[in-house]
């Protein structure tokens, strides 16, 4: 062992119990870090995952068109205009050449267009107003996984029966609907069709429940009272989901018709979960910054303790670099034992909170080990260490040894 | 080259409180070999002169030369290092590390020189304790020793890298006669048998009547 390190590891040991208490304040600093940041993750990993069901990653769709005036002159006055929406232009055409193109994208995974409208459930003189989707059965299942929470019914019946519909948990308890009922409902466009249910899903966000179901393609453009080429969105999911918003201006020019990714469709949602991210970041740094002044304590006390050694040892020719490595390795050693520790707390506490039932939407506790945030942590614990420790260190190089030979 | 050390037209002055010149155009030189002692009332140089001298203090208008070179204008670094090498060290305080033992003391300016290996290194210094009476100390903590052979182990941590020059500041000046007597025979040892330079402050007439030469400060300045 360099003397460096020996002198080091002799302060180190010789000053056990204030060793001890510092290790302790990375320690809980790092636990504490690894776990917040762990359940963050978590949460977003559920919430995103629930959102999913329901949601695409990215979706192309025409936008409402406000008319304008047929001619516009420059050098002429403005005369009374009447803007409105241009009826018809909520229609993408030919969405099946666009889905063609978007399926040989490297980045995209499925592509699923659909038709969507907002309809009635009617029971009786009661009515339920509610959102019906209809796509091809297999690929709406391989992008919002459907299947998974079905809890009544076989999902696939959807492609067979040829007037079936899935609809969610809510509208069926609300009008007493079993698998192979038939249920009337009314589109915006004011078609009326009875519709036999062969299934009924459940997904953990109940607004989605009591509004929310699923039918074929084709029955869907019947009730728009449309063509077997229509639909009103193309929706994409991709690889990598945090990628749609860097394709949606990307496909916007493409193709011609607004491209949104889901989180610009959801700013609400997306600002919540960066607050709870900026909290959550500003808490446990601040932790960790904390056990870092415990590292910046002990060693600034040893620096003064120590300062005849300093001296002595200077005058005997070690140089300045030799000595904030010996307060250093001092701090690091702190560092690593106490990052160490932290990580195997946190993950001791992360195995105990896996299987902590909440209840609810979310069931069990949302955590697990997250490899990335540990290696975060990890990387600036050791930099908090070290810059802890390099402090006093260089306060010790500085020390003029004439001056403490004098007293 | 018979000169170990060589000090030509030194000044210094300290700024604080007020202006005041503490040393004043000195020059000599030492020869190797040479037991040369300072002398001087208190408050007229001595330590300012040897810590100079020491190369830890680098703030003075002069030269200084060791072993032939000029140390005047050497980086810090530079200096640690030919510090490590050349120059021991006896204080009147005897610094050593409380927490090692007496043989680690010794040890540590020869493993940061790292010129030997550790056991080489570790023989060495038990050799060096075993010379000045203290192999049964070795294993002790230097904080367990009392201060005479506190003051023997600073001196065998002084001797480790067998350096050209050995420099004490008042080495005896916390000493009964006894251990005077005995440190004093060990340092005038050193001039004989390896042929070591010592330059020593001391107080202690005795001490200084019987070294080669001492050399008189007063008032910032040698007395021919
Ligand atoms: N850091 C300093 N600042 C100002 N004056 C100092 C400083 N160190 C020493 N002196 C003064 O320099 C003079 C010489 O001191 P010193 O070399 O210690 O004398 P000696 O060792 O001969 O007793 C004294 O008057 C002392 O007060
Ligand atoms: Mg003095």
């Amino acid at each position: 062992m360099n003397i460096n390190s020996d002198i080091a590891k002799t302060y180190t040991v010789s000053g056990r119990k204030q060793t001890m208490v510092a290790i302790l304040g990375v320690l809980l600093g790092m636990a504490v870090y690894m776990f917040m940041n762990s359940m963050n993750e978590g949460f977003n990993r559920t919430s995103n995952e629930s959102f999913f069901k329901s949601t695409p990653h990215l979706r192309v769709y025409s936008d409402d068109k406000i008319s304008a005036p047929l001619q516009e002159l420059s050098d002429a006055e403005m005369i009374i205009i009447n803007p409105k929406i241009v009826p018809n232009t909520a229609k993408i055409n030919d969405p099946q050449a666009i889905a063609n193109v978007l399926m040989k994208q490297s980045e995209v995974k499925v592509v699923v267009p659909q038709v969507a409208m907002n309809v009635f459930y009617n029971n009786g003189k009661s009515q339920i107003s509610g959102k019906t989707v209809g796509f091809e059965p297999a690929k709406g299942n391989e992008m919002f996984n459907i299947k998974s929470f079905m809890v009544q019914g076989d999902f696939d019946n959807l492609s067979s029966v040829s007037n079936g519909i899935v609809i969610g948990a809510g509208i069926a308890a609300k009008m007493n609907l079993e698998t192979g009922d038939n249920l009337s409902i009314t589109s915006s466009r004011g078609v009326n069709r009875v519709l036999k249910i062969v299934g009924i899903f459940q997904t953990n966000n109940s607004v989605e429940d009591k509004t929310k179901s699923y039918v074929s393609l084709s029955t869907a453009q019947q009730l728009m009272k449309e063509s077997n080429a229509f639909v009103s969105d193309i929706n994409v999911n991709f690889f990598e989901f945090n990628k749609a918003k860097d394709f949606a201006a990307k496909y916007s020019d493409m193709f011609g018709y607004k491209a949104e990714d889901w989180q610009a469709a959801n700013e609400s949602y997306m600002a919540a979960s960066r607050m709870r991210a900026i909290v959550i970041t500003f808490v446990s740094l601040t932790l960790l910054l904390v056990s870092g002044f415990g590292i910046y304590n002990i060693l600034n006390m040893t620096v003064s303790q120590k300062i005849n050694d300093i001296a002595i040892l200077k005058a005997m020719g070690f140089r300045g670099n030799d000595v904030v490595r010996i307060f250093v390795t001092q701090a690091m050693t702190v560092g690593v034992i106490g990052v160490a520790l932290g990580i195997t707390l946190a993950i001791v506490l992360i195995n105990i909170m896996k299987h902590v039932y909440v209840g609810g939407d979310i069931g069990y506790f949302p955590i697990r080990f997250e490899p990335m945030i540990f290696l975060r942590g990890t990387i600036i614990g050791l930099f908090i260490t070290f810059m802890a420790g390099y402090i006093p260190a260089r306060k010790a190089a500085r020390v003029d040894p004439v001056s403490i030979f004098r007293k | 080259m018979m000169n170990v050390l060589s000090v030509n037209n030194i000044r210094k002055s300290f700024y604080d409180p007020i202006e005041f010149e503490v040393l004043k155009s000195i020059s000599f030189d030492v020869k190797r070999g040479e037991f040369l002692t300072l002398v001087g009332k208190s408050g007229s140089g001595k330590s300012t002169l040897l810590y100079l001298l020491s190369t830890m203090d680098t703030d003075y208008k002069g030269e200084l030369l060791v072993d032939g070179e000029l140390l005047t204008g050497k980086s810090l670094d530079d200096l640690a290092r030919i510090r490590n090498e050349k120059i021991g060290f006896i204080f009147q305080f005897h610094y050593l590390l409380a927490e090692f033992t007496c043989l680690k003391n010794v040890m540590i300016p020869a493993l940061r020189l790292g010129k030997y290996s550790k056991e080489e290194i570790e023989f060495k210094a038990m050799q060096k304790l075993d010379a000045l009476g203290l192999a049964d100390q070795a294993l002790k903590p230097a904080s367990k020793l009392s201060g005479g052979q506190q003051q023997r182990v600073a001196i065998a941590r002084a001797l480790i890298n067998d350096p050209l020059i050995i420099m004490g500041d008042e080495p005896t000046g916390n000493l009964d006669t006894k251990n005077t007597d005995i440190v004093f025979n060990i340092l005038k040892d050193l001039t004989h048998t390896s042929g070591q330079t010592i330059i020593a402050v001391t107080h202690d007439m005795d001490f200084a009547r019987a070294s080669d030469r001492t050399i008189e400060m007063v008032d910032g300045k040698i007395r021919d």
